[in-house]
């Protein structure tokens, strides 16, 4: 079928043609006000097609397994208004050995599923009765093949596997939201970890405390800096942003811009994380990345059309959602952990804050690298102990600011929804303005 | 239109199944789409999706099965009654509705599917024209679609429907830089099977480019609490979030605190306060005529005189509660099952004037205009595109755009007067568990808060 696709667009004209078929066959267990709800089974496959006819890239895609000649129509006829191809193709390679598939994942039955979510709620409502849990457990296998006509070829198999889980206490008109999960190439188990994960929130959260106002000393959990720190930041990072002149890190390659304990790597050769895989989707060898390194800035992300806009080389970053073309996105994320346990933080503090979650924190200047939102799970740190949970506050600040002048980074780094791995960041001070 | 599978066939997939309730839903979309990104198109193309679903109830649970080849029909519905059967509990009655059996036709304005793609980046190019002949503009962003999508279900029951419908959506974005402060204005803008809108935007793009200059130029609110004047389109994304969340039954159903307070006869706002959704509204983003479980569209009060008279729901979460659906049961595509969503939420007009409205505010803020929004339903915050001082009873500087942030109960409280004129946002897309964007539309006139939280970002 995709050598077939890619005869079809040469015979119409196209000098380059390339062809990404993904299928996937996932059975997400669902649970509802604490039981299990729903079993679901979805199969989804599809066909994206990118052509380059006179110099211009078209883009095509189609769930419909006869819809080829469709599909190459569809793409011949957008290539004319197309932006300029600034690539060929690439030939096959060899590629590095990333594992992200164990046959282990399918055999995981859905009444084991159903199993391990049940448990985890009905740890969590020892903690604490009258919480409300919904959660899903999800399985999950996928296969990538993609072809074009440089002779470049590739086919992988991934497995993943999730647990996640919510909870909400609500007394009057006040409402917790608590909740955490996972995500892995392998099994998962084993979910003692998020169940102490949620428990501690509902322990920290049990009374509520006045939240300070002005500048105070924020730590971000590994929880907070997935939610409100990393899409500013990975921003910033993307080569698009760069070549368009609209990242704060434009002309800063090779310039200390953050604390030297700072390292951010982009890897997608971790074993094991759903993003990694042997190579991006337009067939470029996978990689470890330093996007800083001892608080230099050391590289940015590109796929292919943007590195040849740029007169940069391809870093293997190209992503694609859905049945969209490939474009710029960061695969596993990794921050590089310090020394400090969060014990020591929290005694480190007189008056601040702990922060888990930010509600709305993406609505401002991303681009800027500003973030800011409403403390949706927090918690007030005093003298040196964290005393209730903190409404009503919102937390504001620049991030590439806010990593040049940091207190210290946490010693116990951890996954946060599979792709980033974090420690807990302690920052001396960030603006909190609440009502009090 | 044809169905997407044979009317016999489909029903002969549904039936004699050890189910309780069994239905069968497909679909069909063309999506076209141009990307501009600063001067450069980024992304031009056709994107054609195909695929359907079966969702069977068995007991107290739901067996759920998407695919993108529709043979085999038989065995997919089996695969979902084996899936409800393995969850058992509690049984669930969904309320009851008259099967239905109908082709609803499709009627367009400006119908953008004959128009060759030239057509469309010719107009895309003059609006990044636009944009980028506006001094001190550093960048701009385009996306235009649309999207016809043409749906086929069939129920256990004897409900058989066709539905069509076009999504003509675009946000223009154009970002002024001065030194290294940056500041940006956006337009998101759609309808519902007409194309014609967006042929003439010109002038309001003109007036974008303008705005995003203008802001560099421009102070920040004082951070603090403030009497706020929302326009139309910032209140309906206000209602959206701060309330209609709330007024989504599967949030409340099954969580007896959640009941307690989402009490039918609570007093949530002023008298002066009513707010209605229905997809029975028609001509607008959220409209069409049968929900995803076949259920007839209707509008449904939400509010009235400030008490919570009604709220949305599915056919279950009806049944469960005791009370009528509403036809608010969604999904985004073939690749999801239906959870009750709003369609077209609309705070009623009141009768003052703008003027009336802000002339005893000392010192306010006029907020105006979408950039983001999201809620805990019990806190919202929300985010202006642009925002004005009032000063004694009149608009007065330009202002940094401002977020505002708070109790979603008290701020309701806090709505103390509803201006006499009525707008609605049709850009917008929902998001919930997972399914977004969900087309939607919020209308509002221009609303009064008493005290609201505003932040300078």
């Amino acid at each position: 079928m995709t050598e077939h696709t890619i005869n079809l667009a040469r015979r119409g004209g196209a000098e380059q043609a390339e062809v990404f078929a993904a299928e996937t066959e996932e059975t997400p267990v669902l649970f509802e006000a604490n039981r299990l709800k729903q079993v679901n089974r979805r199969q989804t496959s599809g066909l994206a097609l990118r052509v380059v006819k006179d110099g211009r890239i078209g883009f095509a895609a189609t769930t419909r397994a006869d819809g080829v000649d469709e599909l190459v129509a569809a793409a011949l006829e957008a290539a004319p208004f197309g932006p300029e191809a600034k690539f060929d193709f690439p030939p096959s390679d060899t590629y590095p050995s990333v594992d992200v598939f164990d046959p282990a994942v399918d055999e995981v039955s859905v009444d084991r599923m159903a199993h391990l979510g049940q448990s985890l709620i009905d740890a969590l409502r020892r903690e604490e009765a009258e919480l409300v849990c919904e959660g899903r457990v999800r399985k999950a296998v996928q296969t990538v093949t993609c072809l074009n006509s440089s002779g470049g070829r590739f086919s992988y198999r991934r497995s993943v596997f999730t647990v996640s889980v919510g909870g909400t206490l609500v007394r009057g008109t006040d409402m917790l939201f608590v909740g955490d999960g996972d995500s892995s190439c392998r099994p998962l188990l084993d979910t003692k970890a998020i169940e102490e994960s949620v428990a501690r929130q509902l322990r920290y959260a049990r009374t509520t405390a006045a939240a300070p106002s002005g500048e105070v000393p924020v730590i971000f959990t590994p929880l907070g800096v997935a939610g409100a720190l990393v899409a500013p930041l990975v921003m910033a990072f993307s080569g698009r942003t760069v070549y368009q002149g609209q990242s704060p890190l434009v002309g800063c390659l090779g310039k200390e811009m953050y604390d030297r304990r700072c390292s951010l790597w982009d890897d997608a050769t971790v074993p094991f994380r759903p993003p990694s895989r042997i190579c991006d989707d337009e067939g470029v060898s996978s990689r470890r990345l330093a996007l800083v390194e001892d608080g230099v800035v050391r590289s940015f992300l590109y796929d292919l059309q943007t590195a040849g806009l740029a007169g940069a080389t391809s870093t293997g970053s190209a992503g694609r959602s859905g049945s969209g073309p490939p474009a710029v996105s960061p695969s596993c994320l990794v921050v590089a952990e310090g020394d400090t346990p969060l014990a020591d933080m929290l005694k480190d503090v007189k008056e601040g804050l702990l922060v888990e979650e930010l509600m709305g924190a993406g609505q401002g200047n991303v681009l800027g690298g500003d973030f800011s939102g409403n403390v949706l799970l927090g918690y007030k740190i005093e003298r040196g102990e964290v005393v209730g949970r903190v409404k009503d506050a919102v937390v504001a600040g620049n991030v590439h600011r806010a990593l040049r002048d940091l207190v210290a980074i946490g010693s116990e780094a951890r996954w946060v929804g599979g792709a980033l791995y974090t420690p807990p960041l302690y920052f001396p001070r960030l603006s909190v303005a609440s009502k009090s | 239109m044809a169905s997407l599978l044979p009317r016999e066939q489909l029903e002969e997939a549904l039936r004699g199944h050890d189910a309780d309730y069994v239905e069968a839903r497909l679909d069909d979309t063309v999506t076209n789409r141009v990307v501009y990104r600063g001067r450069d198109l980024e992304e031009i193309g056709r994107t054609r999706s195909f695929g359907g679903n079966v969702r069977a109830l068995v007991g107290g649970g739901w067996g759920f099965v998407s695919f993108n080849d529709p043979s085999d029909l038989r065995i997919r519905v089996e695969q979902a009654v084996s899936q409800a059967r393995m969850v058992g509990g509690e049984p669930v009655r969904l309320a009851g509705v008259k099967p239905v059996v109908d082709a609803v036709p499709l009627t367009v304005g400006k119908d953008p599917r004959p128009l060759p793609l030239a057509a469309k980046k010719g107009l895309l190019d003059q609006y990044n024209e636009i944009v980028w002949s506006t001094p001190r503009i550093a960048s701009s962003n385009i996306v235009y679609s649309d999207a016809h999508k043409r749906v086929t279900f069939a129920s256990s029951e004897g409900s058989f429907l066709q539905q069509e419908r076009i999504d003509v959506v675009a946000r223009i974005a154009a970002t002024g830089r001065k030194d290294g402060d940056v500041q940006q204005a956006s337009l998101s803008l759609g309808a519902l099977n007409d194309y014609a809108w967006f042929e003439s935007l010109h002038d309001q793009v003109r007036g974008l480019a303008k705005r995003a200059v203008e802001l560099l130029d421009a102070t920040y609110v004082k951070g603090g609490t403030y009497p706020v004047v929302l326009d139309p389109v910032l209140a309906g994304v206000f209602c959206h979030e701060a309330f209609g969340h709330l007024s989504e039954s599967d949030h409340i159903y099954e969580n007896e605190r959640l009941k307690e307070l989402m009490v039918l006869g609570r007093r949530f706002g002023q008298p002066i306060l009513n707010i209605v959704d229905g997809a029975a509204i028609p001509g607008l983003r959220g409209s069409y005529a049968y929900d995803d479980e076949g259920v007839a569209a209707r509008r449904t009060d939400l509010i009235r005189d400030g008490v919570l008279v009604g709220r949305l729901h599915s056919r279950e979460t009806a049944g469960k509660m005791g009370e009528s659906p509403s036809g608010n049961a969604r999904a985004l595509d073939y690749r999801f099952p239906p959870i009750v969503r709003m369609t077209n939420t609309v705070i009623e007009p009141g009768d003052l004037t703008f003027e009336q409205l802000i002339a005893d505010i000392k010192e306010g803020v006029y907020a105006r205009n979408w950039f983001g929004g999201t809620t805990s339903m019990e806190m919202f915050t929300f985010s202006a595109g642009e925002a004005f001082m009032i000063r004694n009873g009149r608009v007065a500087e330009l202002v940094r755009p401002v977020k505002l942030s708070g109790n979603v109960f008290t701020t309701l409280m806090n709505i103390d007067a509803i201006g006499d004129d009525l707008g609605y946002n049709q850009g917008g897309g929902c998001g919930k568990q997972g399914q977004m964007p969900l087309p939607v539309s919020n209308g509002s006139p221009h609303i009064r808060i008493r005290e609201c939280v505003v932040g300078e970002r």
